[in-house]
């Protein structure tokens, strides 16, 4: 990463006169004239007029103030910042896939039904469920649209008292936000010092009026819910659907399944576990996958696969609706099955236990230096609750904006919100020992310094492009497009 | 181990020792033994990376590429190689959301100025940093109208509105407890005496118009604004996004939100996705929109510098009283959307609208004079799209196209084809696909 900060607008490269763009001519006469005025925009939209080096200049000097997984470290608990492979990418842009038109006729794109059918099994397999749809086109539609398959499933059965979610107090912001677009009321059920659901809260909630219980397993502190047969036991008993945000599945990855732990509707971010990039916060991917039992409720349009072999696209009067005019992000469909493919059953086994050892092995080397809350084997991640040694007043904060000074992304801090200092680290499974012990090492510095040069700590970050901006400002001040800055 | 793992069996025996275990195992010791999978998963074998290229390409083998008139909300339009090519660097590709601004300037940055050429392209005054598509974004515009009404729950809904969009804002408005009123057509445009009817019924938060509309026709919203909020409801105008560089903006129309899908800005069509969702507002509404909006803001050296702002908004502050459950944008998407409108500046879009909307008009009457099809609403204006009343049988035109490398357009009724016209269309292959329907 370039830690000159490059800082300029494209707004500000524009010089009347210049231009980028070349188009064919159809030489068909014109008629535009000829539309009413009233139909017409009254001025030219301010875009800018730059010539095509520029362009690639700017945006290529704007990338380098920007850190990726592809540039170091990114640590970042929840979010499962494994290496993107570069086939992926390729695979995706084939023009054989990516100059479909979403609704040509089934006939003429039997290649991409077949690949959306084949991911549609392999996460089916992997989840240990019964039919997944692709559609949702992140994790919180994936929640939404899940939330909406359950709501189908009770009003099916004439059951319209149900409209209550469950959700742990240690849950991903999106699961009270994803219930209350889906028009659920959200009861929160409190974890135990350990993080783990506390069985006995959530008994006395379970009633007619609760739809289903969402949980992530392993939970957000990085801790595997190791009485969820019990848990799903009770649920079922009470007529409730079992929901697994998938979050965190990467460390199930052959090692158990949810639909084997109880669960009767999840789904899958394949920007996480399938290693699909982030784009710098998008498209992702939101899979849901349901029981047997449960499928004629996923959204219309689905893939189905013939007796002769074909595909077909369908749609059914007993789906939830739709959450979407296509059959989602294809594109990002495409990278996951790749991944999958390389990876095949032997390197999927593998990706979970390995994530597994290196969350562990990090917070084993550091554990001394860093409060641990919850001290139990973890998964795929793990929570520390701040510095040991509180006593300099070095915060999670100020932690995280010096590791960006060594070259790291921080991890993810202030979540879960059971601690006050939380400090979320996920290395995943694509990180060397290498790399972890240079991070441990660097997360030791750190925490030495706290305690013997705490100002330098606090005032951090020292060496990034730019340093602590003013968020307060920018809030009361809101200044969201160009044309306010000129004012 | 697989060859996108590090681990040495070395460094796996030195990690499990520091971890005081013996084997990777033992750090599952808390997943009860019945519910562990205790095979491999039946899937195939892993596979080096040329023969998961030649499984791409036999899928891709299956595929047809077509000269495509196809549209109904998703246009081949071209894309230029500067696109590609900067939405491949990896700093951009590879990053998460811009939560640590000091290292993601390069994102914040593009979102900023992605935001801006939303706000002009669409004549309104602020943006958000995208959403998923146009059919999300036309039901969160849906919901941020019922959540500023405060106790309405009435969505009025015109008929012109493609159907694709009409049905995700039906999903999700029988979901969230919103009744959807769809507003009656006369000769393909929405009916101004129905949906004056409708708004004096009452409890109605907003209302859902689009332009162009499902069938390519560009209605006149005239006063349509001010009879909108004179029953203190909001005006939405879905929109294509490549059209507002010539014909009249949500923002001149009056509208409170202008939605809609940014495919058309250059995307590949990728057979559904991605793309991106853009809602646009007032500076009024602002603090309603959902998902991640960017600002600037100055940092410690007092340099000019970018941040997510008005967070107070989102899920992961307000949990279950957030304006909407998305935690993301379209990210690079919308990266593409901004290198797109850079290239293509002011200038060029006007040019991708006036080559669509001759080449459309010259089809059309090609078509109309083969005696075999005429435009279903002549005295309409249009500008890239035509809605086509068959003579012949619409199913055995698309296959006799098809066979020739066309697709025709989109079949929506009995009889009917939607057909859409870009710059990607020479006027060779309309000639051809009029010659297929003369030879019926």
């Amino acid at each position: 990463m370039n830690r000159e900060y490059y800082g300029k607008l494209i707004f500000e490269l524009s010089r009347p006169g210049r231009r980028a763009y070349s188009l064919p001519d159809n030489g068909c006469p014109d008629v535009v004239s000829q539309l009413p005025d009233v139909l017409m925009r009254d001025a030219a939209p301010v875009l800018p007029e730059v010539d095509e080096p520029a362009i690639v200049r700017h945006y290529n000097n704007m990338s380098t103030n920007n850190f990726g997984v592809d540039t170091g470290f990114y640590p970042l608990g929840s979010c499962t910042m494994k290496y993107n492979p570069k086939i992926n990418e390729e695979m995706a842009a084939l023009p054989s896939m990516a100059a479909l038109h979403p609704f040509q006729p089934d006939s003429t794109v039997q290649g991409a039904l077949e690949a959306y059918y084949n991911l549609q099994q392999a996460l089916s397999e992997i989840g240990g469920m019964s039919e997944f749809t692709l559609n949702p086109f992140a994790g919180a539609h994936g929640e939404l649209t899940g939330l909406m398959v359950i709501r189908a499933y009770h009003r099916s059965r004439g059951d319209e008292k149900r409209t209550k979610v469950i959700v742990p107090d240690s849950a991903h912001g999106t699961n009270p936000a994803s219930a209350a677009v889906a028009g659920l009321k959200v009861v929160e059920v409190k974890s135990l010092p350990d993080g783990t659901v506390d069985v006995d809260a959530l008994r006395p909630l379970l009633d007619d009026t609760v739809a289903a219980v969402m949980m992530t397993n392993p939970n957000t502190v990085g801790i595997f819910e190791h009485r969820i047969p019990e848990i799903a036991a009770m649920v079922h008993e009470a007529g409730a659907l079992m929901y697994y945000d998938g979050a965190n599945l990467n460390p199930m990855l052959g090692v158990a399944r949810p639909g084997d732990m109880g669960f009767d509707v999840m789904h899958i971010n394949l920007h996480k576990t399938f290693s699909t990039p982030h784009g710098g916060g998008g498209p992702g991917s939101g899979p849901v996958g349901v029981r047997e039992g449960l499928e004629q409720f996923l959204p219309n349009p689905r893939v189905t696969r013939n007796p002769d072999g074909t595909f077909s696209l369908t749609h059914t009067d007993t789906a939830l609706g739709s959450v979407s005019a296509t059959l989602g992000n294809f594109a990002v469909q495409l990278r996951a099955l790749s991944y999958i493919l390389s990876l095949g059953s032997e390197g999927l086994m593998e990706a979970g236990p390995l994530a597994t050892l290196n969350a562990n092995y990090v917070k084993e080397s550091l554990r001394d230096v860093y409060a641990l809350p919850v001290d139990r084997v973890c998964k795929h991640e793990f929570v520390f609750d701040g510095l040991a040694d509180k006593s300099h007043g070095v915060t999670t904060l100020n932690v995280a904006k010096r590791l960006l000074d060594h070259g790291y992304h921080a991890p993810t801090i202030y979540f879960p919100l059971l601690f006050h200092e939380s400090l979320m680290i996920e290395p995943t499974e694509t990180e060397s020992r290498d790399t972890l012990d240079e991070f441990i090492a660097v997360m030791r510095d750190i925490a030495r310094e706290a305690s013997e040069n705490p100002e330098v700590v606090k005032t951090a970050p020292h060496n990034t492009p730019v340093r602590r901006p003013d968020d307060t400002n920018a809030a009361l001040n809101p200044v969201v497009t160009y044309f306010d800055l000129e004012k | 181990m697989h060859r996108y793992f590090p681990h040495t069996k070395a460094d796996i025996d030195a990690m499990l020792q520091r971890c005081g275990v013996s084997a990777i195992d033992d750090l599952y010791s808390d997943v009860p033994q019945e519910l562990r999978l205790k095979r491999d998963y039946a899937l195939s074998r892993q596979l080096s990376e040329k023969e998961v290229r030649d499984y791409f390409h036999r899928l891709g083998d299956k595929n047809r590429r077509l000269v495509c008139f196809a549209g109904a909300g998703f246009y081949n339009h071209y894309s230029p190689s500067v696109v590609s090519s900067v939405i491949s660097r990896s700093e951009f590709l590879t990053a998460y959301t811009p939560y640590q601004p000091e290292i993601s300037q390069g994102t914040l940055q593009y979102i900023f100025e992605y935001q801006s050429m939303m706000a002009t392209l669409t004549g309104m005054e602020v943006s958000n940093a995208s959403l998923y598509d146009g059919t999300t974004a036309t039901a969160e515009a849906m919901l941020m109208a019922v959540a500023a009404s405060r106790k309405r729950t009435r969505v009025l809904v015109s008929s012109t509105l493609s159907p694709h969009v009409r049905r995700v804002v039906a999903t999700y408005a029988s979901y969230h407890g919103v009744t959807v009123d769809e507003v009656a057509q006369t000769d393909g445009v929405t009916d101004i005496d129905d949906l004056r009817a409708k708004l004096e019924q009452g409890d109605v938060a907003g209302v859902i118009v689009a332009s162009p509309n499902y069938y390519g026709i560009l209605e006149d919203y005239s006063g349509w604004a001010e009879l909108c909020h004179s029953h203190k409801a909001l005006l939405i105008i879905h929109c294509v996004a490549s059209d507002l560089g010539l014909i009249r903006t949500p923002g001149e129309w009056g509208a409170d939100i202008a939605v809609g899908d940014g495919q058309s800005l250059g995307m590949p069509l990728s057979y559904g996705g991605p793309y991106l969702g853009f809602i646009c507002t007032t500076k009024a509404l602002m603090r309603k929109l959902p998902g991640r909006i960017v600002g600037a803001t100055e940092d410690a050296d007092g340099r000019r510098v970018f941040v997510l702002t008005l967070q107070a908004r989102e899920q992961h502050i307000r949990r279950d009283k957030a304006t909407s459950n998305i935690c993301s944008n379209q990210g690079l998407m919308a990266l593409y959307a901004t290198v797109y409108m850079s290239v293509m500046g002011a200038a060029g879009l006007r040019e991708v609208c006036e080559r669509g909307c001759n080449g459309a008009h010259y089809l059309a009457d090609a078509l109309t004079a083969t005696g075999k099809m005429r435009l279903k609403y002549p005295h309409r204006p249009y500008l890239n799209e035509f809605l086509m009343e068959c003579d012949v049988d619409v199913d055995d035109l698309i296959a006799r196209c098809v066979a020739q490398g066309i697709l025709p357009g989109v079949k929506t009724a009995p009889g009917r084809l939607l057909i859409a016209v870009t710059e990607m269309c020479s006027r060779e292959e309309m000639d051809t696909l009029v010659s297929i329907v003369k030879s019926m």
